[in-house]
């Protein structure tokens, strides 16, 4: 791999998509309609936990311009008896349940019942008429009232020690053995630390239309973070065999893991099914926040053991996490991500599922790994006061590097997680004088990435241009980049290459668009699929002069003889190529299909700088410098918008995100408003620095670089409001009201 | 009740259409009119996603009345570009990466256009607060201030 003289790689080329986006022709998902498109709307339970006695439609479907009603009868019902049907991470008895509840309803905004009619009016005036007799159950939202021994239980056939329980799994990573490591050490830190739950917060609210044909043929057009995904759950949840339906991927306004599940799809094609007519489904933002995934809230308990020179010798966590209405918190993220940035002799590592009644999270940017790296990073600065070791120097001296065994497995391969943290201690940011009220922070996080199947095809066009096909939808910049690497490898202007994302009937199985997972994945296989080309292109040129193919080198966008004793022949280009294709062998192009491996996982480490407004209560970040180790970064401006967007959503968690839940064990802030994601004028620049380590096993040194941004940044605010106040805060967010109030507290109870 | 009658002009040209007296100015631009990049994320004023300009004024179209339209000049993102030649602010949304899932995009040029109409060189602390209504999750808004304000200091210029 040459990363020295790339000419498009790394290049800030304008992204394939960027001009539709700019004038608003880019077709979102509510942007689509079809002729004779009718509307569906969703009956919602208002309660947290009921048992649905029965539910009668016969009103709502007399009301003039109602044309079909659906529930829970009408789908696909996975038995908890069964047994576990997986569709990738999801277990289908939860998914059936979530699109629409079946014995009872877990949550308010859970799904009863769905109505289309001609209008939008009509359909929201129907679900009004649907009776539903409820039998309202107590109800838990919070972790604690989940966990106490006389809590409603939400799934009544589950066991944990035997007894009846909310706690739907546990999960563990283990490395040496902790009570040995914890009598070695010369000094121990446990602390206690809750995060509260915490949207996507895309401003997209989901959104589909559906056309089923009377041959059951369906078009579904909607925006997801994976058409595949899509298919594969509707055809589930529906019965409509695979190949009958046709997803079409929407542009996708923003999704951050929260758009890789199902909600309103199989809902809008039985509707469509039963009425005979195309069918739109369009949440409003309460619905989003009432119903879909946020990610977890948790509480932990971290305890690090190290030696007085700062060597750690042991570590224990155990983190619980909110589930919501179904099992299947990312516990797996927060157990395994939390301490895989050090190289510590005795781990382990523990993550419990927890359901309550609330909305079933969905993915989140690095789901758990913020919520683990938020309470081991908080305890690492504790320790490196305590010690009088810069906190920095302190993760330098226990950075896991090439060799390191992580608790949750893996022997790390090259990795360039101590490159961050030279860069960090190396950056003018770090030494920068800080004033009265401000404080600094430091924090390291880690995430997995992922591989995983993808297909490409890339084909010639008669002109001698370039269409990319691949089967990930873009979320934010990744045709760019595929851009950019074809471009390389065919030798051509980038603006000679199309981009674009396949539905499911046109181009092979992609898996999600998450894990950060998706330049990595579809580079390889646009890779494989370019030399594939390359090499049908090498072999017409050859037949051409009648030389052998090994004579032939593809350069600059052409076909050269490669030495002049191979003979002496003007260079074939592409266009010569493509006009000369019907009588050489016809169409030029390549697919490839793969199931991508070797994805390693990505570190990153922050600075953060907050300034108190000690009267108000109010914490604002003044200065952040996100530093990752990134791979290769194939397009540098999508690489650091990734840090940048992570990062804002990291301060919007620390600071001011939250649910907050009414006596009712409803969501009182369903909105904007009060649900407080960062504006424009509440941030500052958000510096970037590139550590660029390429992944050894990837054709152009990609690493997944998403998700990562994410997981440091609680830690690093919280560790810079300690800096700037002498008080420690243990749990999020850091709002107004809580951090005036540990200003008013008394110093030795304050911030717990 | 009747639909109601409206006429009025989007992006310069003479339109008429029905409405609902409760249908709000975008729903009939995304409706009636098939004005989709005008986007819908809230539908409470609170993300700026709709932002449009009411006789220049820049305003929620989720927030104004379909029928309050009548005899206004109202312009939208559609209307931004002159043919195929994009606004400036466009190119340099598209030069700084100043988007990501672009669904906030429509809105952060029209807001952006609205400021730089009544302030040609604004600082970026102007920016911030002026656009601290359009919601972006994200690009943590970096890239669209310094759009933003390079755009201004390029219009600057060429208006020397």
């Amino acid at each position: 791999m040459n990363v020295v003289n790339n000419k498009w790689i790394g290049q800030r080329t304008i992204r394939p998509d960027g001009v539709d986006k700019v004038t608003g022709r880019a077709a979102f998902a509510a942007d689509t309609t079809m002729p004779g498109m009718i509307w569906g709307k969703v009956l919602r339970s208002p309660h947290p936990h009921a048992r649905i006695k029965s539910i009668n439609t016969a009103k709502a479907q007399r009301l003039p311009g109602v044309k079909a009603v659906v529930t829970s009868r009408d789908i696909v019902d996975f038995t908890i008896e069964k047994g576990a049907v997986m569709l990738g991470i999801q277990d289908m008895r939860w998914m059936c349940r979530n699109v629409m509840a079946r014995d009872k309803a877990l949550f308010p905004g859970h799904p009863v019942a769905a109505v289309a009619a001609t209008t939008e009016a009509i359909a929201a005036e129907a679900c009004k008429l649907i009776e539903v007799d409820y039998e309202v159950l107590p109800w838990a939202i919070e972790i604690d009232d989940a966990l106490k021994a006389d809590a409603p239980i939400l799934h009544e056939f589950n066991r944990f020690d035997g007894k009846p329980s909310n706690i739907m799994g546990r999960i563990e990573s283990k490395k040496g053995d902790i009570a040995q490591g914890f009598k070695d050490a010369e000094l121990v830190i446990e602390r206690s630390f809750t995060t509260r739950p915490v949207h996507q917060g895309y401003i997209e609210p989901h959104a589909c239309l559906i056309s089923v044909a009377a041959d059951g043929k369906t078009t579904i057009w909607s925006s997801s973070q994976g058409q595949f995904m899509v298919r594969a759950m509707t055809s589930m949840l529906t019965g409509i065999p695979q190949s009958d339906i046709r997803a079409i991927p929407a542009e996708i306004g923003g999704g951050f893991g929260g758009k890789t599940i199902v909600y309103l799809e199989p809902l809008a094609t039985l509707l469509a099914k039963k009425s005979g007519r195309p069918v739109k489904m369009v949440m409003t933002r309460e619905e989003v926040m009432r119903a879909t995934g946020p990610t977890s809230g948790s509480k932990s308990t971290v305890k690090i053991g190290a030696k007085k020179d700062g060597t750690i010798v042991a570590a224990h966590g155990s983190f619980y996490l909110q589930a919501g209405a179904f099992p299947g918190s990312p516990i797996r993220g927060a157990v395994g991500c939390s301490f895989a940035p050090y190289d510590i002799p005795h781990v382990l590592s523990e993550g419990f599922d927890v359901c309550s009644n609330r909305s079933k999270v969905a993915a989140y940017r690095a789901p758990g790994a913020p919520i683990g790296a938020y309470a081991v990073e908080c305890v690492l600065d504790e320790l490196a006061e305590a010690l009088k070791i810069d906190p920095l120097a302190l993760r330098l001296k226990n950075a896991a590097k090439e060799g390191t065994k992580a608790a949750h497995g893996p022997v790390f391969p090259r990795i360039g997680y101590i490159e961050t943290l030279q860069a960090a201690q190396n950056h003018p940011h770090y030494a920068a004088p800080l004033g009265k009220y401000q404080g600094r922070g430091v924090a390291s996080g880690f995430w997995f990435n992922a591989g995983g199947e993808s297909s490409a095809q890339v084909n010639i066009t008669e002109d001698g241009n370039v269409v990319v096909t691949t089967g990930h939808p873009d979320i934010g910049g990744s045709r760019a980049g595929i851009a950019n690497i074809c471009a390389e490898l065919l030798g051509i202007d980038y603006k000679r290459i199309s981009v674009i994302i396949g539905d499911t009937q046109t181009i092979g199985f992609s898996n999600l668009t998450g894990g950060s997972r998706v330049l990595f994945a579809s580079s390889m296989v646009v890779t494989q699929a370019a030399d594939k080309v390359i090499a049908t292109l090498r072999e017409r040129a050859a037949k051409i002069w009648e030389i052998d193919p090994e004579a032939v080198k593809w350069e600059n966008g052409a076909a050269h003889p490669v030495s002049p004793n191979a003979g002496q022949f003007e260079p074939l280009t592409l266009a010569d190529l493509a006009e000369k294709a019907p009588s050489q062998g016809g169409p030029i192009g390549a697919s490839v299909q793969l199931n991508t491996q070797g994805a390693e996982g990505g570190f990153g480490t922050h600075i953060c700088d907050v300034e108190v407004d000690v009267d108000l209560g109010i914490v604002r970040v003044i200065r952040y410098t996100a530093v990752q180790d990134v791979g290769r970064a194939v397009h540098p401006s999508y690489v650091e918008g990734q840090l940048q967007g992570g990062v804002a959503q990291g301060i919007g968690w620390a600071l001011n995100e939250e649910y907050i839940y009414n006596k009712d064990g409803k969501v009182d802030n369903p909105g904007f408003l009060d649900y407080r994601m960062p504006v424009c004028s509440d941030l500052p620049m958000l510096d970037c620095a590139l550590v660029e380590v390429p992944n050894p096993k990837h054709p152009q040194g990609v690493k997944g670089v998403g998700e990562v941004p994410l997981v440091p940044v609680m830690a690093a605010v919280a560790n810079a409001v300690h800096n700037a106040l002498g008080k420690r805060f243990y749990s999020l967010p850091m709002s107004p009201p809580k951090v005036s109030a540990a200003l008013d507290a008394p110093t030795q109870q304050a911030a717990e | 009740m009747p639909k109601l009658h409206v006429t009025t002009f989007v992006n310069g040209e003479p339109v008429e259409f029905l409405c609902e007296p409760y249908e709000t100015m975008l729903d009939a631009l995304r409706g009636q009119l098939g004005l989709t990049g005008s986007k819908e994320g809230c539908a409470s004023g609170d993300c700026g996603a709709c932002s449009i300009t009411l006789d220049g004024r820049l305003i929620c179209s989720c927030l104004m009345l379909a029928a309050e339209a009548e005899g206004h000049e109202i312009r939208t993102i559609e209307g931004m570009a002159k043919g195929d030649k994009l606004h400036p602010l466009q190119q340099k949304f598209l030069e700084h990466a100043a988007l990501q899932c672009g669904i906030c995009t429509s809105g952060m040029l029209v807001a952006s256009e609205a400021l730089l109409a009544k302030n040609s060189n604004p600082t970026e602390e102007e920016v911030r607060f002026w656009l601290a209504g359009n919601l972006c999750r994200c690009t943590g808004y970096d890239k669209i201030v310094r759009a933003v304000m390079e755009t201004a200091a390029e219009m600057r210029e060429t208006a020397r």
